[in-house]
């Protein structure tokens, strides 16, 4: 079984900080590393791999300090790993960057199993998966927390989480699925894999070495533009309500609303649930 | 800090860093509480080829020596100094068989050691038998081919858990200390048994237990070493554990002082936060500078046995010596720095503590240990006189 | 051809860019800042830079005729025959828009056997639904439905593309996406118009939630977005809004890839503590172990984690794995609400480097109100069931 496993470096957004008085993201102790996310695809990776035999090779696109986040994953015990690295791939939104990503997939032949995490903790869209499986014109699935069973035949059998519960669907080999976090729990590195990692080669492709569009990658190839960055306003402590009971619960949810906090909750409205 | 290590060392020591906080720490308390053995850490640290460390490359290992497993040894400790021990036991137990042990029984054992398929121990102690080592009086007759084995050996560190142990036996009554031979004894051999587990103090995250023998028999080619050689294996072995020790003490004080210097900044009274008191400053300056002087003599010691020194028992001792002695004071003063609630099961430092004082027992006594360092200064003067 | 660089007479070396810069892009070289490799062009620099001496040149592919497309358009999600609870909410964000704009407001709707949502979409304010009701189309067959939304789309052509923040709508929105090669922004939290370009404006945070971004999609129809569940508000039925059921029946329906075994449902599903992000947690101001229920109540609604203090757990009331605090856990949520909880400093220890601190208590002195960031003055067994309510809206 062949399998690619796409990741991306990230700055560890779960230790950032605001310096409260220029209101800006505070950058520096902030380390670099695998998302989170796509520890578990990597792990899955490595599960179907020890059950079926086969080779995982780790994808990801970015500059060439990636290279650690590559290193990173061959110390799990992944058998290759490529860099798509080119200063014309920087700047990419989701749908450069799954059109990349898709180009580098080709030119590995494509896989009969494509993973990656459900979403990346800077970006948080979850856009990309989708994007390279219409790329690679494959069935994709997102959220999968559990594989079940890949039979002889080709055929997938997995779960899928949704809000309110999940679903068991079943479809046929060449596929693409992102993970969550309930799908395994990630090995720690070994010792022998950290000292291969060291050691393994690591190839990077530039632009001339896939079959892309030059209008199509980068930012020329991004549709969307952040047009402004902004620290969100933080309550700044201390708002005591006091009165009546309605009034004060209805004042403290508005302005949690207004915070841009999604109460996330069940509604009732139109008989669901 | 920089401790000048290699790049080797450092990923060794990072590692065993990561496993012992994103696993260990976690599970310390409920180990500490219900005594069961470690297993899934285990499997860890055999996953992550921490077992490997200190076993040579031919048997599957990764060539570092007692400095690496020390460096493994004190990350571990610093979460938990009684689940740590089924790794430090177990390097005690493989030490003979790598020093000692024959071509054959080096490929039968160490691979597997190296893997953590299996786990070792190491039997010298007996209800009558402490620092008077010599006084064994297990018995190992050879009829035949075999070594037929009667006898207890008491408070042996994975006794039950482990596979393969290294035994000090009697072979000849008549020539006292020189008539004890070392004999590899497997789980399982018929005739071996297990006591119970021991209820401790502290380290109760490790498993402690009586081995029975019966008339065991095992095949002759279990001797390791020479006949009668049995005492130096000892001897040897602990000059080469010793480090394993003071790594293990060094963890525990380093682990007390990081939470009591946690605890000393969140703790207010008198409206500040206690570390802006001098007494507590004083006490934490203290217990730091005792540990970075631990830490210093102990990977001094794990340097000189690895540079293949020949007169190590000094070094190795002063190690030990020193640095359970910190490990005592240090987890003694953390409690006192958390105050009421350091005397809580709540809080983590009174299980330190706990964990500190075998430290100063095991492996050779406090007392031993001195004795042995007086006893090699004597002998540098008469040499140098001589 | 560079897309990004400094110019080098105007910057002053005053390091705001390098400050705000989170990939560690820019160096100062001799007192003037210069970007480099690990740039992704994400433009924080150029808006704080406030001499304006950072340029980004940007060159885009092909993009379609803009004039040529026209209205607001959203995915009429549903399942069992109902219309997902997030649609009232897109359906109240387009009809903000379709104050500015100008502009219809059409629901794409597809599915077996959903007419009847059609008219209800209407009721909210939709003034075309695109239907295509057929048995071949399931309700979770994402693979027909994303090809059957481009093809829509492209027909149709809308400016404005909306989709709900769900599992769903952020898989097949994207799918859809990558069909058509436009924009898509994910999981916004503020939608609005452009006075000067007409442009949909499309705010969502980003990094874990630390910052917020405005992003536009400028030569790419339609402009496409997933609102965020819960936060916008939702649309009122309108009595006797008059609203046109398109059938767009002639647009074929591919075949399904995937095939859809079955949907379980799962309730009560608990949370982690130590990932949650909404904590409801109870103290002694809950008298009575009985009275948890307040608090899983409103942890239920909120879909967050339920944590004690020390009091609640010693009391027995509830086990220690949900204690918060110095000897219990630590917890970093977005929310932690603290009812009945005075505000030890060994609680405070487990909790406050929480984003939000909202404490319910009825003595105004309790020391948790000293770090929440807000609290209510109350009887929490008047309060709770009032939050409770007002959120189930």
């Amino acid at each position: 079984m062949n399998i690619i496993v796409c990741i991306k470096q990230v700055p560890d957004t779960t230790n950032i900080k605001i310096n409260p008085e220029t209101n800006t993201l505070i950058r520096t102790g902030v380390e670099s590393i695998i998302n989170p996310f796509d520890m578990y695809a990597l792990e899955e990776g490595l599960r179907l791999k020890e059950k079926h035999g086969g080779t995982v090779i780790v994808l990801s696109m970015g500059p060439p300090q990636v290279e650690q986040a590559l290193r990173e994953a061959i110390s799990l015990g992944i058998d290759e790993a490529y860099l798509l690295s080119d200063r014309a791939f920087a700047g990419a939104d989701t749908l450069a960057t799954a059109y990349t990503l898709a180009a580098g997939i080709k030119k590995l032949g494509g896989a009969d199993i494509i993973l990656m995490g459900r979403q990346a903790i800077d970006g948080d869209t979850g856009q990309v998966g989708p994007g390279v499986a219409e790329n690679l014109k494959l069935p994709h699935i997102t959220d999968i927390r559990k594989i079940e069973e890949i039979d002889d035949g080709g055929n997938i059998t997995v779960e899928r989480m949704l809000e309110d519960g999940y679903l068991r669907l079943r479809t046929k080999l060449p596929v693409l699925l992102t993970v969550v976090k309930e799908i395994n729990e990630p090995r720690l590195p070994s010792l022998k894999g950290k000292m291969a990692a060291r050691k393994k080669e690591i190839t990077t492709w530039i632009e001339e070495d896939l079959q892309v569009e030059s209008d199509r990658i980068g930012l020329t190839g991004s549709p969307t533009q952040v047009m402004k960055i902004f620290t969100p306003p933080k309550p700044s402590g201390g708002k005591i309500f006091q009165g009546e009971i309605k009034e004060m619960v209805t004042q403290l949810i508005t302005e949690l609303r207004n915070a841009g906090i999604a109460l996330g909750g069940r509604k009732e409205a139109n008989g669901n649930d | 800090m920089n401790y000048f290590l290699t790049e080797d060392q450092q990923m060794i020591k990072d590692l065993a860093a990561r496993i012992a906080k994103e696993k260990i720490e976690p599970v310390a308390a409920e180990y500490d509480e219900s005594e069961e053995f470690p297993h899934e850490i285990v499997e860890v640290l055999a996953k992550s080829d921490l077992f490997r460390v200190f076993i040579p490359e031919e048997y599957d290992g990764l060539g570092g020596g007692i400095f690496e497993l020390s460096l493994v040894v004190e990350e571990l400790s610093k979460a938990c100094g009684g689940i740590s021990l089924a790794y430090a036991a177990s390097a005690l137990g493989t030490i003979p068989i790598m020093l000692f042990g024959s071509e054959e029984q080096k490929k039968k054992y160490l691979p597997r050691l190296a893997s953590g398929e299996i786990l070792a121990a190491f039997a010298l102690t007996e209800p009558d038998a402490g620092s008077d080592a010599a006084a064994v009086k297990t018995r190992a007759t050879l009829e035949n081919d075999h070594y037929i084995i009667n006898g207890t050996k008491q408070w042996i560190t994975n006794g039950g858990e482990a596979f393969i142990y290294t035994v000090i036996a009697l072979t000849d009554p008549t020539r006292g200390v020189r008539g004890t031979s070392a004999i590899l004894v497997e789980k399982g051999t018929p005739g071996f048994d297990f006591g119970k587990k021991e209820n401790k103090m502290g380290i109760r995250g490790s498993t402690t237990r009586e081995l029975i023998f019966q008339d065991a028999r095992v095949p002759k080619e279990n001797i390791v070493g020479r006949n009668g050689g049995g005492f130096l294996v000892a001897m040897k072995t602990f000059d080469q554990s010793r480090p394993g020790v003071a790594a293990q003490a060094v963890g525990i004080a380093a682990g007390a002082l990081d939470k009591a210097v946690a605890y000393a900044h969140e703790r207010h009274q008198f409206g500040k936060p206690i570390s802006s008191f001098q007494a507590i400053q004083f006490m934490l300056a203290d217990m730091a500078t005792q540990v970075e002087a631990a830490r210093a003599l102990t990977y001094q010691a794990a340097r000189t046995i690895d540079a293949g020194a020949k007169n190590v028992a000094k070094i190795s001792a002063m190690a030990k010596v020193f640095a359970s002695d910190v490990a005592m004071k240090v987890t003694t003063d953390a409690v006192q720095v958390f105050g009421g609630y350091g005397y809580m099961k709540e809080y983590p430092v009174e299980k330190m503590m706990r964990d500190a004082k075998i430290t100063q027992i095991y492996e050779g006594t406090n007392q031993i240990q001195r004795e042995i360092i007086g006893l090699q200064l004597i002998r540098e003067v008469v040499k140098k006189k001589g | 051809m560079e897309t990004i660089r400094v110019i080098p007479d105007l910057c002053t070396g005053c390091r705001l860019c390098l400050k705000v810069c989170t990939y560690d892009a820019i160096d100062m070289i001799e007192k003037k800042a210069v970007i480099n490799e690990k740039c992704t062009i994400c433009g924080a620099c150029v808006d704080v830079c406030k001499v304006d001496a950072i340029l980004i040149t940007r060159r885009f592919f092909k993009g379609q005729d803009t004039s040529a497309y026209s209205g607001i358009s959203i995915y009429a999600e549903h399942h069992n025959c109902k219309l997902a609870s997030v649609v009232p909410e897109i359906i109240g964000a387009a009809r903000q828009l379709k104050k500015d704009l100008g502009k219809n407001i059409s629901a794409i709707l597809l599915g077996n056997k959903v007419k009847p949502l059609a008219e209800e979409l209407i009721s909210y304010g939709v003034d075309e639904v695109w239907l295509i009701d057929d048995p071949l189309i399931g309700d979770y067959a994402e693979d027909v439905q994303s090809d059957l939304v481009a093809q829509i789309l492209v027909e149709k052509k809308p400016e404005i593309f909306l989709g709900g923040g769900t599992i769903m709508g952020r898989s097949l929105l994207p799918r859809a996406a990558a069909k058509i090669l436009t924009g898509l922004t994910a999981d916004c939290t503020e939608l609005d118009i452009d006075d000067k370009n007409k442009l949909l404006r499309q705010t969502r945070p980003a990094f874990g939630g630390n910052i917020m971004a405005t992003i536009l999609c400028d030569k790419h129809r339609p402009q496409m977005a997933t609102v965020r569940h819960k936060v916008m508000s939702e649309a009122d039925k309108i009595e006797g809004y008059q609203g046109k059921i398109i059938d767009m029946a002639h647009i074929p329906i591919p075949e399904p890839t995937i095939e859809v075994l079955e949907f379980i449902r799962e309730e009560g599903e608990t949370v982690n503590l130590a990932e949650a992000d909404f904590i409801v947690s109870g103290g002694r101001g809950l008298k009575d172990p009985k009275n948890f229920y307040l608090i899983e109540e409103l942890a239920h609604e909120l879909r967050g984690a339920v944590g004690a203090s020390r009091a609640a757990v010693d009391a027995g009331w509830i086990p220690y794995s949900h204690q918060v605090g110095q000897t219990g856990k630590t917890v970093n949520p977005t929310i932690y609400v603290a009812c009945g909880i005075s505000g030890a400093i060994q609680h405070l220890a487990g909790m406050k480097s929480s984003d939000i601190i909202i404490a319910i208590n009825s003595d105004s002195n309790a020391p948790i109100f000293d770090v929440a960031h807000y609290g209510i003055v109350g009887n929490l067994f008047e309060v709770i069931p009032e939050v409770v309510t007002q959120l189930k809206g």
